[in-house]
């Protein structure tokens, strides 16, 4: 196994309390009961205790992946290729009024 | 007609051409081969009017010397990618009713090879699952059993309908996505072939996104040459896709050859772990011994970070799939709930209803390695191991040309049987290292366990090298002499 330098992270606290996870919960826009809040906890800590172990691989000097398989990236050129299909945009829409998607009121 | 459906694709082929059978005979055994296979719980939506046209259109053009590779042949295409007017739901709750307006480049490009459709196959939710248990539509059964049982079991995941379409032929051929062996492990499962190609040879274009750097389509079939013929039809370069590879597609099919005279076979010390039952092991043997017989060389390698791999996708793919499913928020297509607290509720109500719970799970872990005061300890800090699993390949790269494993680490297990997210996720601890340094890699079959279930051997091969990948599948193919079936109970 690679050896793990001084150098290498270890942060002070990789679990989540109830109060983050109720955060977490926030941003990702997912409506959570207490209980499910609850039940989660024991198991992103048990996820995130076992990913921790990357924290003893020395990454100094290394740069982080950016590209899978090297290539450039491609530049299309600044044209209007599509368009004109508005009723197939919102063929799928839960709700859809004059020719928009529609959605409960947010300015009162 | 179960003579038609226990043949493989090149058989079709030549049988089509040969004037033996029709397109539309072809396509009526397997559609009725489909409407009779409820019981697996394979296919999400057939479509039988489609393979009909198909076929049709392939009798009509029947003794043109042009014939077009796949006409007349019928395939099963997993729920996650886009097909024009038909269900895709991404195996998803929150995508019920979905009818995309488009067709995805691979399923494209298949039908422009002649191919038709059977239906859309079951898979894990947003291909997030190792069992296909995450699903919204209910697990799919394997065809196989355990010997004097009949247990359910899984035919693994996340293309488990893919796979169990294949092993109980209900399909000839299908297409599966592979982010972390989501390809190869349920291949290996039911004892059929499945290749995931080279990040960028087949565009993402059209196939729900989970974690865009990891995600690859890729065929899964009865055989490596039915593997190649697919792969070719389903690849090419496309401008719809900023990762595609804009590079000629090899004609693989042609150039198949299991000589792997002057070929080096990596054997990675790595992947001899604890808690691999013998059975493995002793396959992982006989691969070598097969190989070295078809002219090879094999050679010990090293992949030093191999054990950081799974912790490294479990921060990389769920980090890429909480971005990817912030989309689904009930404005544009699929499921809404409106909640009770105006725009934000909607969002918050329609994705609590429409994730499944693995998919909470992860938009979590990946909500929360990316939040602020998190994203380097864990975000980049993974994309640094990622660089370093890539460099141990190149490195290996350098003394072998291609990498023989075991699939999985174990044989198929039953419904229910894994509760463990944790548990779940070493299902993918001998894939997982390819698909986050991109690289090609196949299953195919190599024998059976003690309980009589399929076990496969996984060869990875370097980058764009799908040839020799596929050449010393075949030569496997040929040495291991697979043809055990599952007995029919559906």
């Amino acid at each position: 196994m690679p050896p793990s330098g001084p150098a290498a992270i270890a942060p002070a606290e990789m679990s989540v309390t109830s109060q983050q996870v109720r955060h977490i919960a926030k941003l990702a826009r997912i409506a959570m009961s207490d209980e499910e809040l609850a039940r989660l906890e024991p198991e992103l800590n048990n996820i995130l205790g076992w990913v921790d172990q990357l924290a003893e691989v020395n990454t100094d000097g290394v740069e982080p992946l950016t590209a899978v398989i090297e290539q450039k990236l491609r530049l299309r050129d600044d044209v209007v290729n599509d368009g004109n299909i508005r009723d197939e945009v919102l063929a799928n829409a839960p709700e859809a009024q004059h020719g928009f998607f529609a959605v409960p009121k947010v300015i009162e | 007609m179960s003579e038609i459906t226990s043949k493989t694709i090149a058989e079709l082929r030549a049988g089509l051409r040969a004037g033996e059978f029709s397109a539309r005979e072809i396509a009526e055994a397997y559609n009725a081969a489909v409407a009779a296979s409820k019981l697996l719980n394979a296919y999400t939506v057939e479509t039988p009017e489609d393979a009909l046209a198909a076929a049709e259109a392939a009798d009509k053009a029947r003794g043109q010397a042009d014939l077009p590779s796949l006409a007349g042949i019928p395939l099963g295409i997993k729920d996650l990618f886009a097909t024009r007017g038909v269900d895709t739901t991404a195996g998803s709750n929150i995508l019920k009713g979905f009818k995309p307006p488009y067709e995805s480049t691979v399923t494209a490009n298949l039908r422009k090879a002649g191919a038709g459709m059977l239906g859309k196959l079951n898979m894990d939710e947003f291909a997030m699952g190792s069992s296909n248990e995450t699903s919204a539509y209910g697990p799919v059964i394997s065809p196989w059993r355990r010997k004097g049982s009949n247990v359910g079991l899984t035919p693994g995941g996340s293309s488990g309908g893919s796979a169990a379409a294949v092993a109980a032929e209900i399909a000839p051929g299908v297409t599966g996505t592979d982010t972390g062996g989501s390809i190869r492990q349920p291949a290996a499962f039911v004892g059929i072939s499945g290749i995931k190609p080279t990040y960028g040879r087949c565009s993402r274009w059209g196939i729900v996104a989970f974690a865009s750097s990891l995600d690859q389509a890729g065929p899964m079939a009865k055989t490596v040459r039915d593997c190649a013929i697919l792969l070719e039809a389903m690849a090419g370069f496309d401008p719809k896709d900023s990762t595609s590879l804009d590079l000629p597609v090899p004609q693989w099919e042609k150039n198949l050859s299991s000589d792997l005279r002057g070929k080096r076979v990596g054997i990675p010390r790595e992947y001899r772990i604890d808690g691999v039952p013998d059975d493995i092991n002793a396959l992982w043997d006989r691969g070598i011994e097969w190989l070295k017989d078809a002219g090879a060389t094999p050679v010990e390698i090293s992949l030093p970070h191999t054990k950081y791999a799974l912790p490294t996708y479990y921060i990389i793919a769920p980090a890429e799939a909480s971005s990817n499913l912030a989309r689904y928020d009930g404005v544009r297509y699929g499921l809404r709930e409106t909640g009770n607290d105006g725009l934000d509720g909607m969002y918050s109500a329609t994705r609590e209803a429409g994730f499944g719970a693995e998919v909470k799970r992860r938009v979590m872990i990946g909500t929360y390695v990316l939040s602020a005061g998190f994203y380097d300890a864990y975000f980049t800090k993974a994309q640094k191991v990622r660089t370093l699993i890539k460099q141990d390949f190149a490195n290996a790269f350098k003394q072998c040309d291609v990498i023989l494993t075991p699939t999985a680490p174990s044989a198929a297990f039953g419904i229910g049987e894994t509760t463990d997210p944790l548990a779940m996720y070493l299902n993918d601890v001998f894939a997982v290292p390819a698909s986050l340094a991109g690289l090609p890699a196949m299953s195919v079959p190599g024998g059976l366990d003690a309980n009589g279930l399929p076990l496969g051997l996984h060869l990875i091969g370097n980058e764009l090298d799908e040839q020799t990948v596929l050449d010393a599948g075949l030569a496997i193919e040929e040495r291991a002499g697979f043809t055990a079936r599952p007995e029919k109970w559906w």
